[in-house]
């Protein structure tokens, strides 16, 4: 089962480019904040497998729900400031 | 029991390849907040599933329902906001024919 987490986290950290591809490349603000919240989730899913194959996943339960707030607000607080700001694209 | 967790974490990483590819190949900023925010939620549901069946029934398993509850709260709020926001600022939609990208 450690093999199957390890071929997980593998897969998991190739997947973090296309996101990184997305919010350097991205045409317009909001597609930078997309792909920024995706690189986020990412963050989360990679951190809990980080933590199922060393066996410390229940000290990385707690700093992936801070970091999961944190996603929350920060995006939130951004999305809300460009909105009342009304800037063209 | 190990069966089930490894189907569903099979299953929630293929979505979340589909979303990464929706990511690079869309055209426009509504079709891609569509593939990241509906997509990556549904495979980030499916992974935290099956560690969840994985860890059978105890207090890790219960902290691992609590931050799936919270991506399935937090992850369409944050699309969401996003999308108004760029729906007030003017952006349009991609169309068949149009050429602005």
């Amino acid at each position: 089962m450690r093999i199957f987490f390890l071929i997980t986290l593998a897969w998991l950290c190739a997947l973090i480019p296309f996101y990184l591809y997305r919010a350097v490349k991205g045409p317009t603000v909001f597609d930078r904040l997309i792909g920024l919240n995706g690189i986020a989730t990412k963050a989360i899913l990679v951190l809990v497998f980080i933590g199922a194959v060393s066996g410390a996943l229940e000290m990385l339960v707690d700093i992936e729900l801070g970091y999961g707030l944190l996603n929350l607000v920060g995006a939130v607080a951004i999305g809300k400031y460009l909105e009342q700001r009304g800037m063209k694209p | 029991m190990i069966a089930i967790a490894i189907a569903f974490i099979t299953l929630g990483v293929m979505v979340l390849a589909v979303a990464a590819l929706g990511s690079i190949r869309l055209p426009d900023f509504y079709t891609r907040s569509h593939a990241l925010g509906v997509m990556d939620t549904l495979g980030s549901l499916f992974v935290l599933s099956g560690l969840c069946v994985y860890h059978g029934l105890s207090f890790i398993s219960a902290k691992l329902l609590f931050i799936l509850l919270f991506i399935y709260v937090a992850n369409p709020t944050v699309t969401h906001i996003l999308v108004r926001a760029g729906l007030r600022c003017g952006l349009k939609p991609w169309r068949k024919g149009g050429s602005k990208r």
